[in-house]
């Protein structure tokens, strides 16, 4: 594991040890370890099925480990589950709301399961509803909002209880860019103002390098790195690494083939019908990919020295892309009354 | 956590489901129109008694020619015409041949027919035995069987008259009205019920439907509702508070009753007012019976909760239970009616005592010492169900 940055060594909130889930043969999360510091913003980051919101579901008491452990606040997820779930607040990617019911009713609901004395409730539930702009709706049934509005909901529903360890899954999945700004604002603004210790997942690169602090890349079970958003990037634009993005006007599959062919080239990705993207490493790799194009033919009308992104580290570490493993990786979920146990987002 | 906490998150929980219902606009209309349905359906459809079957056309076909000067058929015809105006079972008409019966018959025309042969009035008036043929179709042995009681009836009554005609003739003077009654007809049949009036069918099914759309509730229900919350995902967010995870089955289990003692009110209500069921014992009782059948399957709700792994799963299980309970439990038909294997079968469904104890409360006024069988079979069966359902649940809930 990746340990570079922690040297600093502030209090950590969570701690997560060798922690396991398999249903029946199929190893959703495989031994995995990491630590959350105390007011972070920590992003599991990966494609669909590599067992993120396994790992967020064990970690907030809904789903039992089947080996490992880890502990929120001090407390162990599995033999104190609930002081566990008194200081987490989860929000999933469905939306945990009931439609029939008004925005107060349910905020109401939901906030009686904690035990908080009324006055204090009613107060809260106010605030809350102001703070994301639906005082407005209050009285309105959930069922007749918008995806934003609703997403909001979910958000604040999960920070009725005042948690300090917020889980969120998937926040952004379905919401148009607009609606996705404004959680991620409003994701910052609670980790920053109330100090909030804020848990992510998601399969968009784009989000987690925005959000994350710091970015676990999970992979077939595995987090395969961690660390900052800007270490991570160092892995691949270190040293001797350049991505280039070329545009070539007769792009055609032969030049693909011979640069692909090319010792210094660790990956090459057509990106559209005249642009190819390629990662080199090696002092020369510049010139050798130029000169074989024209070797063939080639018209290169521009290069272009790109700064690397998430996408490309998670290129560089796996091997495929994010959207390569996105079909392989979801197992089919059996049927029938004793298949209950596959439980795999 | 202590008892209190448990019980007010679980009242919360059934607030929350009561409220959702009442906000369902088309489902509170569905929730009167089931039953209604079903009393409607199954009332009518097996009535009580034969009184319901009226206009039956039959058609008579008299071959006699008489003997003498008397003709006895036309007799007997002119006082079967009487019997038959005043009961309005039949409608009479004449055919030509026991062929010309039988092909209306085959048409469809006729429902039956009688034959009277060329012999009756010989036969009787030379002091044998008259005979008469009864033609039935065979192809719906419901209606045939009931023209072939009917007709006997009829037939058996004026047998009696002419008997006691003979009787007078005979033994004249010496002999009353009402003696020569005794010796034609020596034992006379009276029918006394357990409570006065003539209960229907309805006060047959309206206890067994009222006690099964309470059960069905909690059984059926149960799953459903929280497979449901599994699939939309609000489960999650009742899981992940510090509540006990029995608060959450509890609750559930509330709402649900309350949803199935509503239901049974309307089939209550409906039952009394519209299809005139009277009640001989005491209401209170009624639901007191009503409770503890939800109780005595809300284990077996549990269980099949916890494998149910999505609304379908659910909906399909509860569809397989629900029609075997539905026609073994006597709710409809009268166990005893039914195949020996299948009456064994019915033995071991708590529905069938639930709808037995029910039925005896409310038709014949029975107190609890009347059916403490039944109470104690169900109290059993639900303890040993809930005892078997909360650890399946508990490992369900933290898997």
């Amino acid at each position: 594991m990746n340990e570079g940055d922690s040297q600093l060594e502030t209090e950590s909130t969570i701690a997560v040890k060798n922690l396991t889930k398999t249903f029946n043969d199929f190893v959703a999360v495989d031994s995995i370890s990491f630590d959350v510091k105390k007011g972070e913003i920590f992003g599991l980051l990966g494609p669909n099925g590599a067992g993120k919101s396994t790992t967020l579901r064990m970690l907030s008491t809904l789903t039992r480990p089947t080996k490992g452990t880890a502990t929120i606040g001090g407390y162990d997820i599995v033999k104190n589950d609930t002081e566990v779930r008194k200081q987490i607040g989860i929000v999933s990617e469905k939306m945990i709301m009931y439609n029939r019911l008004t925005a107060r009713e349910n905020l109401w609901f939901f906030g009686s399961l904690f035990n908080i004395p009324k006055a204090v409730l009613t107060k809260r539930i106010d605030e809350l509803l102001e703070l994301v702009q639906l005082t407005k709706w209050k009285n309105a049934q959930v069922g007749t909002f918008s995806t934003g509005m609703r997403q909001r909901m979910n958000v604040i529903r999960a920070l009725l209880n005042m948690p300090q360890v917020l889980f969120l899954d998937e926040p952004t999945l379905g919401l148009d860019p607009q609606s996705s700004v404004e959680i991620r604002d409003f994701i910052k603004k609670l980790n920053r103002e109330n100090k909030i210790t804020i848990i992510i997942t998601t399969h968009m690169m784009v989000e987690a390098d925005l959000l994350c602090d710091r970015i676990g890349i999970m992979d077939h079970a595995k987090i395969v790195a961690l660390d900052t958003s800007t270490n991570l990037k160092k892995l691949i634009s270190g040293k001797d690494t350049t991505i280039l993005s070329l545009e070539i006007a007769n792009l055609g599959p032969e030049i693909i083939k011979t640069v692909r062919a090319l010792e210094c080239a660790d990956s090459v990705t057509q990106e559209n019908s005249a642009h190819l993207k390629v990662i080199v490493h090696g002092e020369e790799a510049f010139d050798t990919v130029i000169d074989a194009i024209r070797a063939k033919n080639g018209k290169i009308n521009s290069i272009e020295n790109l700064q690397p992104t998430l996408e490309d580290v998670f290129l560089h570490i796996t091997g495929h892309q994010v959207r390569d493993s996105v079909d392989q990786k979801i197992p089919i979920e059996r049927h029938g009354p004793f298949a209950q146990q596959r439980r795999i987002r | 956590m202590g008892a209190k906490t448990l019980l007010s998150h679980s009242l919360r929980i059934a607030w929350k489901d009561l409220m959702e219902l009442f906000r369902n606009r088309l489902g509170l209309v569905l929730l009167i129109l089931m039953p209604l349905f079903m009393m409607v359906m199954v009332g009518f459809i097996y009535p009580s008694n034969g009184n319901s079957i009226h206009n039956l056309p039959i058609a008579l076909v008299n071959e006699d020619a008489g003997y003498g000067n008397s003709n006895i058929a036309s007799q007997f015809i002119m006082s079967f015409q009487q019997i038959n105006s005043q009961t309005g079972m039949f409608v009479l008409s004449n055919a030509s041949s026991m062929s010309d019966i039988k092909d209306k018959v085959q048409r469809g025309d006729l429902d039956g027919g009688l034959v009277i042969p060329s012999n009756f009035s010989a036969s009787i008036l030379s002091g044998k035995q008259g005979t008469l043929i009864i033609v039935t179709d065979q192809s719906n042995p419901q209606i045939s069987a009931t023209i072939q009681a009917v007709l006997s009836g009829v037939f058996d009554q004026m047998g009696t008259m002419l008997a006691r005609q003979n009787v007078e003739q005979t033994l004249n003077p010496a002999i009353n009205a009402s003696n020569s009654l005794a010796i034609v007809k020596p034992y006379n049949v009276q029918t006394e019920g357990i409570v006065s009036g003539n209960p229907s069918y309805f006060d047959f099914i309206a206890p067994g439907i009222m006690a099964m759309t309470v059960m069905m509730s909690v059984m059926t229900g149960l799953p459903v509702a929280i497979s449901q919350e599994k699939e939309v995902g609000t489960l999650d967010g009742m899981m992940v508070a510090p509540i006990n995870r029995l608060s959450i089955i509890l609750g559930k289990t509330l709402g649900q009753t309350a949803r199935g003692l509503i239901q049974g009110v309307i089939i209550l209500a409906l039952a009394v007012g519209l299809f005139g069921v009277t009640i001989h014992g005491s209401i209170l009782l009624v639901f007191g019976l009503l409770l503890l059948g939800v109780f005595s399957f809300v284990g077996i709700g549990i269980v099949i909760t916890s494998f149910a792994k999505d609304q379908e799963t659910a909906t399909m299980l509860m569809m397989t239970l629900m029609f075997p309970m539905m026609f073994l439990s006597g709710v409809f038909f009268p166990i005893q009616q039914m195949p020996w294997y299948m009456q064994d079968i019915s033995k071991v469904l708590p529905l069938t005592y639930a709808s037995q104890a029910l039925r005896k409360v409310m038709v014949l006024g029975a107190d609890i010492p009347a059916i403490s069988t039944e109470l104690t079979i169900l109290v059993v069966f639900g303890v040993v169900m809930t005892a078997i359902a909360l650890p399946v649940f508990k490992r369900m809930m933290t898997r």
